[in-house]
Parts: C-alpha cells; structure tokens; sequence
C-alpha cells in the first residue's frame, strides 16, 4: 500500500479532519432536511385541512420509534465511550446494539406503511401524504445508511483498528436521531 | 487517523515514484490531486465545446429562422427548447463549477498550501467518478425517447413537473437526476477543499497568508453546501411528481409551484457568487503578481467576501418579483439586492487600488484579469435595474436579463478560466504558452463577446421577450431592424467560436513544444510556484514546505529581489 500523503496527517485547526469532514456532512443534511421540512410548514400553516389527514397516523408507532432511536443513541455514546477506552469488542459490541436499534425502527416504519398503504393513504394522495413519505422515507434511508456504516466500522473495531471512526458514526447517528424528534411531532403528533 | 499516524512532515515521500504506473491507474484512477484537477478540467472544457456548439445552434435559429444550420439540420421547436435548457445547465453546472471550483481548487489548494495532497484522496476520486456520471447521464438524455428536457435551466413546475406539458417524459427525469448527481459530486468535493485548507497548511502558514484565491474558493465551497440543500429535497420532490404522481408543486392537487422557484432560487442566487468567487480570486492573484504590488487590503477582502456571502443568501426573491410575491417582500428584496451591490462594488475598487501605481505587466493572463474586472462591472451595474423591482416588472424575461447574466457570467466561466489557465499553464505542463496567440485569442473572444450582447441589452430594452422559438410570428419583433441586431450579435458569435481555434492551437502547441517553463516564471511569491514545473510526485520533493510570511509581499524596499517567496527564511 502506498504512504498516506503527508496532507492527511496534519491537523493545523487541532481538531481531527474527520470530525470536520463529519460536520460537514451533517451540515448539508441539515439543511437537506431543513429544505424539506421548511417547504411541509409553509404548507401546514395555510392548508388547515391537513391536520385531519395527519389524524390518520399512527401516534403510537411513532412514539414507540422515539424511544427505540433515542435508545439506540445510548448505546452509540456507551460504544464511544469504550472505543475511547481503546476496548474494540466492547465497542463493537455496542454498535450492534445500535444497529439492532436501527434495524427495529425500520421494522416498526415497514409496518406502519403497509397499514396506511392496506388503508389507501398512498405517496400519491394528496400532498400531505407526499410530504409524510418523502420525509419520512427520505429520514428511513439514512437509518438505513447509518446501520451499515456502522456495520462496517464495529468488523473494524473487532480488530481494534481506526477506533476513532465510532464517535464520527455516533456523531452522525446524533444527527439521524435529531431529525426525527423535528419528524415526529410535525408529522404525527400535530393533528 | 491523526492520532495514528506521526506528523513526521520530512523524507515521507522518498519511497515515492519509483515504482511504474499502469495507464489506468495513472490517468483513471489516479487519487492524486493534480491528476484530478486535469481530469475536472478537461471534462469542464468537453463540456463548453458541447454547450458553445448548442448556443450556435440555437442562435443560428434565430438569425435565420428556419435555416438548415450546418452540423445540427433545422432546428425544431422542441430541439431549440432542449439546446437552450440544457445550454444554460451545461455551462453552469457543468463548465463553471467544474473548472473554476474543481480543477483550479483541487490542483491549488494542496500546492498553495504547501502539502502533498487533500486530505480525502479517495473521497477526492469518487467525488469526479460521479461528476463524470452525471455529465454522462445529462447528454444521454439527449438520445432518450421524446428528447432532452427543454423546460429552461430554472426547470419551473409545472412545465418540468408533468409529462404532458414538457412533452419529454424521459428527458425531464434525466435532466434532474444529472443535476441532483452533480450536486452530489461537489457536495463530496468540498469536504476536501474546506478540510484541506483547514488542517494540511503547511507550517507557519497562519489563516492571513493563505492567498485570497483559496480563501474564495473554500468560502464558495461553503455557500454552495450550505444553499443547494434545499434543492436536493426540491429536486427529490420533483422526480416524485414527474414518475410517482405527487403533487408538491401541482396547484391542482394542493401543490404549490412557487415553492420551487423559491427552493430553486435559494439556491440559485447564492450560486452565481459559487462561481464568482473563484473568479475573483484568480484574477486578485494574477492582479497581484503582474502589478508587482501587496493585494490592496487583504483582509478587507475577506470580510467583504464573508458579507457577500451572507447576504446572498437574502436576494433570491429578486428573480421572482412578477411570480406573485407581495410587493411589500418585494421591497425587502430590492433593498437586500441594493445591498449586497456594496461589497461587491468594495471588491471592484480594492481591485483597482491594487492596480494604482503597480508596475504593471500586460502579459496574456493580466489581460484576462484586467477584462474581468471591466466585463463583470458591466454585468453587475446591470443588476442593480433589474434589483429595483419597479424596473423589473418590465426588464424581466426580457434579454436584458439574458444580457445582463452573460455579462456576469461570461468572465466569470470563460474570461476568468482562460486568465487561470494562461496563468498557471507553466506551472501545470512545464512549459510556457505563446504570448502572441495568446493576445489574438484575447482580443478575438473579448471584442465579439461585447459585440454579441451589447445589441441583446438593446434588444431587451425594446420589449424582445427569452424563449422564444421564432420571433417571425410576434409581428412587434419581427421588424428588420431587430432582426438585424439579431443577426449581428450571431455573427460575432461565430467570429468569436472561431477564434476559440486560436487557444487550442496554442495549448496543444505549448504543450507539445513550448518554451522549457522555470520554476517561478511570473516571479511569484506563493509556494506553488517553489517547486518544479510541473510539480513532482508529492508537490515539495523530500522537504515540504514551511512558511514565514503571506502572499503578496511585492517590491518590500530594501530587499535586491522585487518579490518575496513565501517560504523564504528571512
Ligand atoms: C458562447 C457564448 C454564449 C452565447 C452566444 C450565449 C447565448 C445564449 C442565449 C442567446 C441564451 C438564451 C436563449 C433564450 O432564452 O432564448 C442563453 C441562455 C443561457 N446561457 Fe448563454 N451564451 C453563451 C455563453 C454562456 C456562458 C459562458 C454561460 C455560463 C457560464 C451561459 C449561461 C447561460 C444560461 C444559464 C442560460 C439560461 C438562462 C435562463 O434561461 O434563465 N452562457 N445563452
Ligand atoms: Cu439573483
């Protein structure tokens, strides 16, 4: 293998570039997002009726969602906090938690949708509904993204190498975590 | 990884470039940063050959109506709406961005910094791949069933929204996709050039002796992330309209189509000052070197650049006075457009300052540098009538818009490339280019470029609307008198094209047997110009570079030399 350039060995700012490579990305999530839930609240103020729609989720699921990612979080910092230790398998076997955290959210998501699709609450039905799957889905994906990242990172620390990879996937799982606390009330709880 | 490896900064690169390179990993899948510069920029000059062969295409059509154009046939209607849009797209996103960002911010930015490469190598690779993805997939969508998407470059719902309005049901789709990748592939990219810059200077680099022109280029790499977010989730909503049947933006069904114009301008305005900056830290660099003269005011530079950006992103309703916006909004954006004249104003008279008194040097890339700086005032004096929202009640949609953005854009993309590229030519190949064909392709592209969009000022004025197909059938603009106008600003068009043969056979030429360039031709202080011409293998050779003053220490009295390199030791 070739030498790693002598660029991505300074670190001039004293903060590590992977850190600020991940502030990066979270920052053109945040105003993907931002973007996206901007548009859905312009419309919700002016368009009254959409609380009757929005009456059709399942408070519930969500809610149950809350509390399995807010938990999955957890066990990211407590997977942190053991690869700062510089213990791997403990590490390790906290993303997995994490995973399985991930993974359930988006058993309980398949589920839910199914319900609502069975029910004829389709992506297409009206704009409401538009704004519910794509953000939704759009939040889905990067749970989805975030597991086999994660995934990646923990084969890594079985081995106790590039430790330093678990507090940036925990950042980033933060940062998935957040946007569903803005989902979950926009699009369940305000009816 | 900073903690893994020693920041051992000496002799990490003797192991280095020994060892043969096959042909694909040399020039396909190189990670390393020049090589990747190259590639942006000839992908980036591909591209401005297809879209300068559109815009011939399409003026041909409308100086001579009907006319059988060479190389193209008769241009139908539908044709002219694809070769507009996609001109538009093309030279925006796929010229402008490419070269000024990408290739002038991935060759110097490691090299001005005094490091050996980007941070992200890998990341660097994969953020061209799926450049070169999306420029693939935009001009498929010229090969689909129904054509490529002729909805404008601004793509408003709901034309671009629905199959049987745009009649491309494919091309639409497409044209999106390819967009939303390249936004991808510079999202990836200035994760490099902002952490780059950020961690790999090299030492005793302090943030005031970074040349202005990496200063532009990592702040345009912020304004583009923190703008087109909003339009990556536009674009995502619009892709669902055109094949899943939402209706985000179909007023019909509860949808909003204004809301795209303000996802879509968001973006869009801040966007202009994505490749403005750039420019203007090209042109202050070479400004600098050929007026033998310290930058006038360097930090001031820097805080108007931060307000600018700060601003921009507080005008974009100026592109939407006519679409409904409450004339009282409609006042907040003409005073923040009136506004954010200012700085950029400031940047035009530091430029001049820095000129005053310079021992200047009219050498091919100061030409291009001083032209930018006369075009772009033109352009920008322009805007400030169509900011006043009382003015562009009347001015909108008209070509005093469309001259108005070519004043701007054009040194930005092409006056501002060709001062960049004439400037570190030596430095990227190794050879000096001819200043004779250069002063001819100057001259041959400067005086048609004006002679082309002066008239279409004039035009506008007189009430002649954009996109339109054939001017024959609207009898208040068919008169000959515009017609001609028409045909003049078409002739300079092909006098200016054919003028472009010029530069190319002074590139290849150069290329081939140019004179043998020396390390630091222009006598320059930045730390690129320090090193071989072209840089070997890792920037620095055996030693990287350290450095103990900035940029732009010209004509220091009592030293013999007139400059001062940045890495000199006292
Ligand atoms: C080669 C010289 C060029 C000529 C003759 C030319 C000509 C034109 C014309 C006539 C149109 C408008 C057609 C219509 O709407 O009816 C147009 C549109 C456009 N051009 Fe150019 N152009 C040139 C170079 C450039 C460059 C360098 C850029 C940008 C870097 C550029 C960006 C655009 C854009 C963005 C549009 C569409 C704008 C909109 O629809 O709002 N052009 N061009
Ligand atoms: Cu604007």
């Amino acid at each position: 293998m070739a030498m790693r350039p002598i660029a991505t060995t300074r670190q001039v700012t004293g903060i590590p570039t992977g850190r600020l490579a991940t502030w990066w990305v979270i920052g053109s999530e945040i105003v993907i997002f931002g973007g996206l839930l901007g548009s859905y609240l312009m419309h919700r103020l002016v368009n009254m009726q959409w609380a009757n729609y929005a009456a059709h989720t399942n408070t519930w699921a969500g809610a149950f969602n809350t509390l399995v990612l807010l938990t999955s979080s957890l066990s990211a910092v407590l997977a942190h906090h053991a690869a700062s230790h510089g213990d791997g398998k403990k590490a390790a076997r906290y993303l997995w938690m994490t995973m399985g955290g991930g993974a359930l959210f988006v058993a309980v998501k398949a589920v839910e949708w199914t319900h609502e699709i069975q029910l004829g609450y389709t992506i297409s039905s009206n704009a409401f509904w538009a704004f519910y799957y794509t953000a939704a889905g759009l939040h889905a994906l990067h749970v989805i993204a975030g597991v086999i990242i994660m995934g990646i990172i923990s084969v890594a620390c079985l081995k106790n190498e590039d430790l330093h990879r678990v507090e940036l996937i925990g950042n980033y799982w933060h940062f998935v975590d957040l946007v569903w606390i803005f989902l979950f009330p926009l699009l369940y709880i305000a009816k | 990884m900073a903690e893994s490896v020693p920041a051992a900064d000496v002799h990490a690169h003797d192991d280095h470039g020994h060892h043969e390179q096959s042909f694909a990993s040399k020039y396909l899948f190189s990670t390393d940063h020049k090589m990747i510069a190259m590639q942006y920029m000839f992908t980036g000059m591909a591209m401005a050959l297809i879209g300068g062969f559109f815009a011939y295409a399409f003026r041909m059509q409308l100086a001579f109506p009907g006319m059988d154009v060479p190389f193209w046939g008769q241009v139908s209607a539908a044709e002219y709406n694809a070769l507009v849009t996609n001109h538009g797209t093309i030279m925006i996103f796929w010229v402008a961005m490419p070269v000024l960002i990408a290739a002038f911010g991935n060759y110097l930015i490691p090299l001005m910094c005094g490091c050996d490469d980007m941070v992200f190598p890998r990341l660097n690779r994969l953020s061209y791949q799926i450049f070169l993805l999306s420029a693939v997939v935009l001009i498929a969508s010229f090969f689909v069933e129904g054509g490529a998407f002729g909805g404008a470059w601004t793509a408003y719902p709901p034309l671009s929204a629905k199959a049987e309005y745009s009649l491309t049901p494919l091309g639409s789709t497409i044209w999106v996709i390819a967009v939303a990748l390249e936004f991808v592939a510079f999202l990836l990219g200035g994760i490099n050039f902002v952490t780059t810059a950020m961690n790999s200077r090299a030492e005793g680099m302090g943030m005031y002796d970074i040349p202005v022109v990496i200063w532009m280029i990592v702040i345009a790499s912020i304004l583009f992330m923190a703008s087109v977010g909003p339009l990556i989730a536009g674009a995502v909503m619009l892709v669902f309209d055109q094949t899943l049947g939402t209706n985000f933006f179909d007023p019909d069904r509860g949808g909003d189509p204004i809301l795209w114009q303000h996802l879509f301008w968001f973006f869009g305005h801040p966007e202009v000052y994505v490749v403005l900056l750039p420019a203007l830290g090209i042109t202050a660099d070479i400004m600098a070197t050929f007026s033998r003269k310290k930058i006038f005011a360097y930090k001031t530079v820097l805080y108007t650049t931060f307000a600018t950006g700060v601003l921009s992103f507080m005008v974009w309703a100026h592109h939407q006075f006519i679409a409904g916006v409450d004339p009282r909004m409609a006042h907040v954006f003409t005073i923040t457009t009136l506004l954010i004249s200012i700085p950029i104003a400031e940047l035009c008279f530091v430029y001049i300052a820095t000129l005053y008194k310079g021992s200047i040097t009219l050498s091919t890339p100061m030409l291009w540098a001083l032209a930018f700086l006369g075009e772009f005032l033109i352009g920008g004096v322009t805007g400030i009538f169509l900011g006043a929202s009382g003015a562009d009640v009347y001015f909108h949609d008209t070509y005093f818009v469309l001259a108005h953005f070519h004043y701007t854009f054009f040194p930005i993309a092409i006056i501002g490339t060709f001062a960049g590229v004439t400037y570190w030519f030596p430095k990227m190949f190794g050879r000096m280019m001819n200043e004779t064909l250069g002063k001819i392709h100057f001259w041959g592209t400067v005086i048609p470029f004006n002679c082309i969009f002066i008239p279409l000022f004039f035009l506008g004025m007189g009430g002649q609307h954009r996109r339109i197909y054939n001017y024959e059938n609207f009898p208040e603009l068919a008169g000959q008198g515009m017609q001609d106008i028409r045909i003049f600003a078409t002739v300079s068009l092909l006098v200016m094209l054919a003028f472009q043969v010029v530069f190319f056979i002074n590139f290849i030429m150069s290329l081939r047997s140019g004179k043998k360039a020396p390390n630091n031709p222009w006598r320059a202080n930045t730390l690129e110009w320090q090193t071989p011409s072209p840089p070997p293998h890792g920037n620095f050779g055996s030693e990287m570079p350290k450095v103990y003053r900035g940029p732009y220490e010209y004509g220091t009295p009592g030293r013999e030399e007139d400059f001062w390199p940045q890495n000199a030791p006292s």
